[in-house]
């Protein structure tokens, strides 16, 4: 794709002004990393970093039973979802698939779904071709949304935003930071503490450019953002999941609510529901790699025998681990925590072991 | 008397002697970001000009260095093994990926000079 056709975020200038190295994410030119991966990632992890993800799309969901109207499509309990709270959840195809993997909270008066920026405009689509004439879903993609996340994020945004203090885990408030109105939910992709900040446009810089004041922030990109959040465990639509994977294979079964497994009422519910009975065939599972080499995306898994039984979909160089972290779907005989499998390098066999997830231990603020 | 010439793929090239030293430009280090992971040649592996003989591995992804020219490994930095990061801090000194002998020396001369490398960086 050529320069010109790439769409800009509203934080454009700053991160250039930042130094931001900008590749193509998902059509939109995106910082990948400032100072480098690896210190952003680490920093994330010990102090507060700040990231933009405003490609991201903020969606609204309004109408008498708009909650009911959405469990339509997704696994998720949202009638039971209490005004202020967040929840993750699955947007579904037929067939059982993921068509996406989002957001929901509950703002009183209306929902607001935080959708992947690679398929926001399939989601939105796939939602409204399930909605009744009386629910609306209006899309606020003009809309940035800033990602404040590590240990001290709650210490940096209650001197901006002092209703953020109380907050905890999943919780979502419409209040001001640094007298702008906000959305702020404490939660994001990176297993640590932390706040995303959906604003209007206009004042997005004013905001990122106070919070980046504070000495304990840095900025970071789309790099250690990828990291983190394998380190989280935490899987990345396009990569561990799609429209082929069904939730209990992809480990998310905690993402169907409890209610919603009794009548399995969702479009695709049946066919996940078989798995669910049945046993998937393949599972994703963690996995560490012998040695430093990172063992990335499309590899191939083989048993002792040398049989294939599956394949990396994430895999990078664990900052915080100090050593390679992957995902990967395996053949369910081969899922236990402990199995070891081959992966091809390079022509060179390297050892894989499942390894329990998440990688680093999460630290939400419960 | 020692020679230094580079190539478009961002090595650089120390002659000493009949000894070529190998490593990849400060250009390319930044290019790649955080390097975790280096996988050098073997000595006494022959290589040809434009052959794949070593990887750096970034955070983000995997990239091939080329041999710039032909001729035999006869050394690799074991250092880069236990401190990948050395390519970061020190690319065009302490961080030399390999050594070799080269089957023809004036294939060295044809590679770019300095002025020659930074006038095509400046294309890029």
């Amino acid at each position: 794709m050529a320069d010109s056709a790439l769409l800009t975020v509203p934080l454009d200038a700053l991160h250039r002004s930042l130094g931001a190295r900008m590749v193509d994410f998902a059509g939109y030119d995106m910082p990948v990393q400032y100072d480098g991966i690896i210190a952003e990632h680490l920093h994330c992890r010990a102090q507060a970093a700040l990231f933009d993800v405003s490609h991201m799309g903020q969606a609204v969901l309004e109408g008498p039973d708009a909650a009911a109207a959405l469990e339509r499509v997704v696994t998720g309990d949202i009638r039971g979802l209490k005004p202020g709270r967040q929840r993750y959840t699955l947007l579904m195809n037929a067939r059982g698939g993921i068509v996406d993997d989002l957001m929901v909270a509950n703002l009183g008066d209306r929902l607001l779904l935080v959708l992947n920026a690679g398929r926001k405009d399939v989601d939105v689509a796939h939602i409204r071709a399930h909605l009744p004439e009386t629910v609306v879903l209006t899309t606020q993609f003009d809309r940035a949304l800033l990602a404040l996340q590590g240990p001290e994020a709650g210490a940096v945004l209650a001197a901006l935003a002092p209703d953020a203090a109380a907050m905890r885990f999943m919780d979502a408030r419409e209040t001001s930071a640094s007298g702008i109105p906000v959305t702020i939910t404490r939660s994001g992709y990176t297993g640590e503490d932390g706040f995303e900040i959906g604003l209007p446009a206009a004042d997005a810089e004013t905001l990122a450019r106070a919070l980046l004041a504070d000495p304990r922030v840095k900025p970071a990109g789309l790099g250690a953002r990828d990291s983190l959040r394998l380190e989280a465990g935490l899987p990345l639509y396009g990569n561990d999941i799609d429209e082929t994977r069904d939730p209990i294979s992809a480990g998310l079964g905690f993402a169907i609510g409890k209610t919603r497994k009794m009548g399995w009422d969702f479009l695709g519910g049946d066919a996940a529901r078989a798995v669910h009975d049945a046993g998937p065939r393949e599972r994703l599972v963690g996995l560490r790699a012998d040695g430093r080499a990172p063992v990335r995306a499309g590899a191939e898994l083989r048993d002792a025998a040398g049989q294939p039984v599956g394949r990396i979909t994430s895999g990078t160089f664990g900052p915080s681990v100090n050593g390679p972290v992957a995902l990967g779907y395996v053949r369910a005989d081969c899922a236990a925590d402990g199995s070891t499998l081959i992966a091809g390098l390079r022509g060179r066999d390297i050892g894989m072991t499942v390894v329990p997830l998440p990688f680093v231990p999460h630290r939400y603020h419960r | 008397m020692t020679e230094i010439r580079f190539s478009k793929d961002h090595e650089w090239i120390r002659l000493d002697g009949d000894v070529a030293t190998v490593g990849i430009t400060d250009h390319a280090q930044s290019a790649l970001g955080d390097v975790v992971f280096v996988e050098l040649p073997e000595a006494g592996r022959h290589v040809d000009a434009g052959e794949g003989c070593a990887v750096v591995e970034s955070v983000k992804a995997a990239s091939d260095v080329y041999a710039p020219l032909s001729g035999t490994v006869t050394e690799a930095n074991g250092a880069l093994a236990d401190e990948p990061g050395m390519v970061n801090a020190q690319a065009e000194s302490g961080a030399w990926f390999f050594r070799m002998t080269l089957d023809d020396r004036a294939a060295f001369d044809a590679l770019l000079t300095a002025d020659d490398y930074q006038a095509f960086l400046a294309t890029l």
